[in-house]
């Protein structure tokens, strides 16, 4: 087994076909499910959590104030 | 599904990004006048004034040094310490560390091209610096990956946003890179010198495999970590697919590292390394364009920005180009076509279409949008910004097109034969033709450089405004507490 991995002749296309198959199942994985489509989505909104937190803080403030 | 934040602003160490920011501008302005400096040389050599350390070969480096690890290299170091406090909503986990990547990354640069322009150099492009600049740089960025990685496990969000994927590539690929082209043996301890461990075609080949994947993890997927948090931040909306961007950071991850050899074509690498290379340049266009379409698309429904906020002028206009040099690199990587244009002026345009259209482009944009959030102000000009804007793209404008001409018309001329099948024109007929090129490529660098110096001005006024409203707020606040 290890002399087959060895040789670069057999290990350039296992690693091509491991590569491709990893990556296929990295476009499957992304692009089907409807609740996981949903939930990988919902992560766009991350860099506005903070602006949302900003506005809850100023509106207690002026609220307060 | 993400969760709502927790943390204020106060708490992130903003101090070190300023710091890194400041630094990416002084070393932007100072490689790109030395970039400048060295295209005027190239108009006119009387410039050498034979003085060593400011000859073209000299002075290469440094201007190569000093845009990509000065100033991309510090834009960098500001913006990932930003967006992954931001997205993590966590401070950076160490400051000592932090502040320790900052003096160690700049001390490194500096040295490095004090060296260079005293010949003190490896004479490998793109990775000059001496063996011993190589380790103290390979332990700063260990430390860099120590405080990402340390801050990004420390999140109180579940999901690690996008961009910081990104930038963790950029780190981990680095690291890679930086190590396996710069294995060698000192010649002494005291020495400058170094044997290369390579040899050969196998060191031209291990080159290419670092110049390219500096493009493809330094220039590219780090500044695309700084687009997908920036366009979507200055847009008010959210990244146009999600989904689309995991699919473009995967497919750049597995495809970047195949490349290199297109550099190589037609030499004594084997052909079937530079042909299979070609091949996977062709296939890197879908990724490419997917994630230039997908910043591109996120204005979708808000094209009117453009006519009001000339800081996503300056973010549409970086993605613009970052695909109109992903178009034009897998063309240059046919073999066809690189008969032509290698080792001719059109290289070096296509390079710049990528370094100052997106790479210099984007960083602009963000650090509008960052630096008046860092010092809790406004721009101190919005008009300076549109000044900055057209200056930069009139000066990208002059230096491609300049090289396109200069670099498809020596190829041209290098390739044509007369009548009897004897060369038509000499070498040196081919180079009086690009002198008027290359002076139009000096002034497109002028007109560059003019639009730094106007951002420098307008950063300067802005943090200098920043500091009287904060010195007026205090002397507000001691006052109240005196009447009190």
């Amino acid at each position: 087994m290890f002399e087959w991995l060895s040789s670069m002749e057999n290990t350039k296309p296992l690693a091509l076909v491991i590569f491709f198959v990893t990556f296929v199942g990295i476009l499957f994985y992304v692009f089907t499910g409807k609740k996981r489509s949903e939930r990988l989505e919902s992560y766009k909104d991350i860099p506005f959590l903070e602006d949302e937190q900003s506005d809850k803080l100023n509106k207690k403030d002026q609220d307060n104030g | 599904m993400a969760h709502g934040a927790v943390a204020a602003d106060t708490q992130y160490n903003y101090d070190i990004i300023k710091k890194f920011a400041i630094m990416a501008l002084v070393w932007g302005v100072l490689g790109m006048s030395a970039g400048t400096y060295i295209a005027a040389e190239l108009a006119f050599p009387f410039l050498n004034f034979d003085i060593a350390q400011i000859t073209f070969g000299r002075l290469r480096p440094v201007h190569t040094t000093l845009v990509i690890f000065g100033f991309g290299g510090s834009a960098l170091f500001a913006t990932s310490y930003y967006i992954v406090q931001r997205t993590c909503q966590t401070p950076l986990i160490s400051k000592g560390l932090a502040e320790f990547t900052f003096w160690g990354w700049q001390g490194g640069i500096l040295l490095g091209v004090l060296g260079y322009m005293n010949g003190i150099t490896d004479g490998k492009e793109y990775a000059e610096f001496p063996w011993y600049l190589d380790i103290a740089i390979a332990v700063v960025w260990v430390a860099y990956f120590i405080v990402f990685v340390g801050t990004l496990r420390r999140r109180s969000q579940p999901h690690i946003y996008v961009a910081n994927w990104f930038f963790l590539a950029f780190i981990l690929a680095t690291a890679i890179l930086h190590i396996g082209r710069n294995i060698a043996v000192p010649v002494g301890l005291f020495n400058t010198s170094a044997y290369g461990v390579y040899s050969g075609v196998q060191d031209a080949m291990v080159q290419w495999w670092y110049g390219h994947n500096a493009v493809g993890f330094f220039l590219t997927a780090a500044f695309l970590g700084m687009m997908y948090y920036f366009v979507p931040k200055q847009a008010g909306r959210p990244i146009y697919s999600y989904r689309l961007s995991i699919i473009h950071f995967w497919a750049l991850g597995f495809m970047y590292m195949w490349v290199g050899g297109h550099h190589l074509h037609w030499t004594a690498l084997p052909d079937w390394t530079s042909s299979l290379a070609a091949a996977f340049s062709i296939l890197l266009l879908l990724p490419s364009w997917g994630g230039m379409i997908n910043g591109i698309m996120t204005l979708s429904g808000a094209w009117d920005k453009l006519r009001t906020d000339p800081i996503m002028l300056f973010m549409i206009t970086a993605l613009s180009f970052y695909g109109m040099s992903t178009f034009e690199g897998p063309m240059m990587s046919l073999k066809s076509v690189n008969a032509l244009s290698h080792y001719t002026d059109w290289t070096i345009g296509h390079v710049h279409s990528g370094a100052l259209g997106w790479v210099a482009m984007i960083t602009f944009g963000s650090f509008y949008h960052l630096i008046p959030r860092l010092w809790e102000t406004r721009i101190w000009s919005q008009s300076l910004i549109y000044v900055h804007f057209w200056l930069a793209t009139i000066g990208i404008v002059l230096y491609i097109a300049a090289m396109w001409v200069s670099g498809i018309g020596q190829g041209l001329m290098l390739r044509a034969f007369d009548d009897y099948g004897n060369l038509a024109y000499t070498f040196v007929e081919t180079v009086t033709f690009m002198h008027w090129p290359l002076v139009v490529r000096m002034l497109g660098g002028m007109f560059f450089v003019a639009g730094i110096l106007t951002m420098v001005f307008n950063v300067y006024m802005t943090i200098r405004t920043a500091k009287q409203e904060q010195a007026a707020i205090e002397a507000k606040i001691a006052a109240k507490m005196a009447k009190a």
